[in-house]
């Protein structure tokens, strides 16, 4: 019997292209069915290798992909019911809209009048209908990207996956699209994979955000874990928007840690349940960009700060509604502040002026 | 929609500069290609005395003869039959070729190593090449005698070698790469990711050879065709050489007409032939917009 459900589960799934180094790295993953996943890291991560997998291009060297309770390994993209669409989409470039979105319904033999019919129903829904008769290249990368979903959403597939959709694309369509790629998401209700560079693109659409480094996954959990509660140092930051401080332990106090650092006191840390550390541990923490605040030298530190670190204003960037202040906080490591741009206003720093830079003591993140 | 460019809007410099880039072909095309035609085309009106002189006039004379003769229709009739079957075992044999190093040998110096073998047998002289079918094909060559020895026949086959037969293998020995080489050219830039998107849709190989690799390697396709028509079609040496004598060919006929100084009939025969060529290509173009594909 076939499965109708699109849940993806990656067991142990490695992937050697020349014997000696792992592309990926031994990867276990459970996508729901119908989630948003998104792969996420630097080119050369593994990503878009986990991705032909599951698609069925490529065969994993060891492990299994399970898909809707189904061991698809060494079955063809048609079997496993998946669908990809390509980076800069693939789109045949001598067939017309139309022609192109019909092309899997024709080599399936489904007979013209009927596949012409769910072609134009499929135009409509991504609404390209006054482009149906135009050949790709006559169309906007918009318009190509809209194209190129169609064609694989027509096979009815359980997943699609979506190699970099938007990289193609200038920044304004990019969020624009973004927008219509999870509409269709909901609107098909199947399982998105969805593989970027971009960390706005991953949180902004995705269930499951998965970070990934040298063929292994850091971390994958919902946007919002990832992104406020990352795991290590890389994944701070990869996904950006974190301070990340390192130092040694100074002394253990019940709930918190003290950090050595330049700081005259220190910097005092939560410690989070189930983690243990001790005197002399080099321990990375993490602090959110937009919870730090920055007060002029001998002024009063804002309630719940106990951590205050002198620092001078290297840089600033107006970004609209905040501020980005680049502080030498810490040497040889970005350290930035973002400050909501009616506080930034209300007492404007210059590059060069002294600043203490503090935070409520409790969002400060220990990273593993 | 092509964009239109009046000279208006052109620049006087770029104009120029467009006419320097030309310039050297143009210096090569109207002394070596275009005047002679032109000679050629003069000729054909002329009066000639039968014995080589030629009077300068205008007569349509040659043309009627041509015309009229029963001998011109069989030529052309032969020459197509050559033409068509060269064209059909080219196209099979150059597709598949371009086919097999494009697709299906991974490792592109190896694709360009196997691509450079195709062009061996260029190496060594048209002359030298057709007398080498000498001793494979002929009465005591190398196929008649393994036959001979498997007890397939026991007569040695005298189709082999001066026969319509022997003329065909040799064109098409000869104007293979014509095919390889441009089919290659338009399939070496369809994108990979094109073939794995057909995959995904579940396209069999035979899909995709059909419903993608034939149709953009079409200008590769008309291109080669054109080589391999006009060639054949202008050629009268492998005809002369590989038949033995026994046939002929629009060229040879009138390359006999040279023989014997009938310059004007031997002239409005070329003229007629580079008619009939000019519209076959022209044929060719119209349905497949070679400059069109080309710019892709």
């Amino acid at each position: 019997m076939k499965s109708d459900r699109g849940d993806i589960e990656l067991a142990g799934v490695c992937k050697s292209f020349d014997g000696a180094t792992y592309v990926v790295d031994g990867v276990n993953l459970k996508i729901a069915d119908g989630a948003y996943c998104c792969f996420i890291g630097p080119s050369g991560c593994g990503k878009t290798t986990i991705l032909r997998m599951i698609a069925g291009h490529e065969d994993p060297t060891a492990g299994e992909i399970v898909i809707g309770g189904q061991n698809v390994v060494g079955l063809a993209p048609v079997q496993r019911r998946t669908a990809m669409m390509f980076q800069s989409y693939a789109l045949f470039p001598h067939l017309t809209v139309r022609e192109n979105i019909a092309f899997a319904l024709r080599v399936r033999g489904m007979s013209k009048a009927d596949r012409l019919r769910a072609a134009d129903a499929m135009i409509e829904k991504v609404r390209l209908t006054q482009f149906a008769d135009r050949l790709p290249a006559q169309l906007s990368g918009g318009q190509q990207q809209r194209v190129a979903l169609a064609r694989a959403a027509i096979t009815e597939p359980r997943v699609l996956l979506l190699d970099e959709p938007l990289s193609a694309l200038d920044e304004q369509l990019r969020v624009q699209m973004r927008q219509e790629l999870r509409r269709m998401q909901q609107e098909l209700g199947i399982t998105f994979i969805h593989v970027t560079h971009t960390q706005l693109e991953a949180i902004a659409l995705a269930d499951l955000v998965v970070v990934m480094e040298q063929g292994k996954i850091k971390q994958a959990g919902a946007a919002r874990d990832v992104y406020a509660h990352p795991h290590d140092r890389y994944v701070a930051e990869f996904m950006g928007g974190q301070n990340v401080l390192s130092g040694r332990v100074e002394k253990v106090n019940g709930a918190s840690f003290t950090l050595a650092q330049a700081a005259p006191d220190g910097i005092e840390v939560p410690l989070q349940a189930h983690s243990t550390v001790s005197v002399g541990d080099k321990v990375d923490i993490a602090v959110r960009r937009d919870d730090v605040a920055l007060v002029r030298p001998g002024k009063d530190l804002p309630p719940g700060c106990t951590t205050s670190l002198p620092s001078r204003v290297r840089a600033i960037e107006y970004q609209g509604y905040f501020v980005k202040v680049m502080l030498d906080t810490v040497p040889d490591d970005e350290f930035v502040a973002y400050v909501p741009e009616k506080t930034f206003f209300a007492d404007p720093f210059t590059v060069g002026d002294v600043v203490m830079a503090t935070w409520a003591t409790g969002s400060a993140l220990p990273l593993a | 929609m092509q964009p239109s460019s009046s000279p208006a809007q052109t620049p006087p410099r770029a104009n120029l500069a467009g006419w320097l880039y030309v310039l050297p072909l143009v210096l090569v095309l109207v002394p070596f290609f275009v005047a002679p035609i032109l000679v050629v085309l003069a000729a054909s009106f002329f009066a000639t005395d039968g014995f080589g002189g030629l009077t300068p006039g205008f007569t349509l004379a040659s043309y009627v003869e041509v015309l009229h003769s029963a001998l011109t229709l069989k030529l052309y009739l032969a020459t197509i039959k050559f033409t068509v079957l060269t064209w059909i075992f080219t196209l099979i044999i150059g597709f598949f070729v371009a086919y097999f190093l494009v697709f299906h040998v991974r490792n592109q110096l190896l694709a360009i190593g196997l691509f450079l073998l195709c062009t061996v047998p260029f190496w060594t002289s048209n002359i030298i090449r057709m007398i080498s079918w000498i001793p494979l094909l002929g009465k005591e060559g190398l196929i008649n005698q393994a036959l001979l020895a498997m007890g397939v026949i026991r007569q040695p086959l005298e189709v082999l070698l001066f026969s319509d037969l022997a003329v065909v293998i040799a064109y098409v020995h000869q104007l293979t790469i014509f095919m390889i080489v441009p089919i290659f050219n338009s399939m070496a830039r369809i994108d990979k990711k094109l073939i794995e998107a057909a995959i995904d849709a579940g396209a069999s190989r035979f899909d995709i050879m059909r419903l993608i690799v034939v149709p953009m390697s079409k200008s590769g396709i008309a291109l080669g065709t054109i080589f391999v028509v006009s060639i054949v079609m202008g050629d009268f040496f492998v005809v002369k050489v590989m038949s033995g004598g026994g046939s002929a060919s629009v060229v040879s006929a009138f390359y006999e007409d040279v023989g014997v100084l009938q310059y004007p009939t031997a002239a409005a025969s070329a003229v007629l032939l580079t008619l009939v060529l000019v519209a076959i290509v022209s044929l060719i173009l119209r349905t497949v917009d070679i400059r069109q594909e080309i710019t892709r």
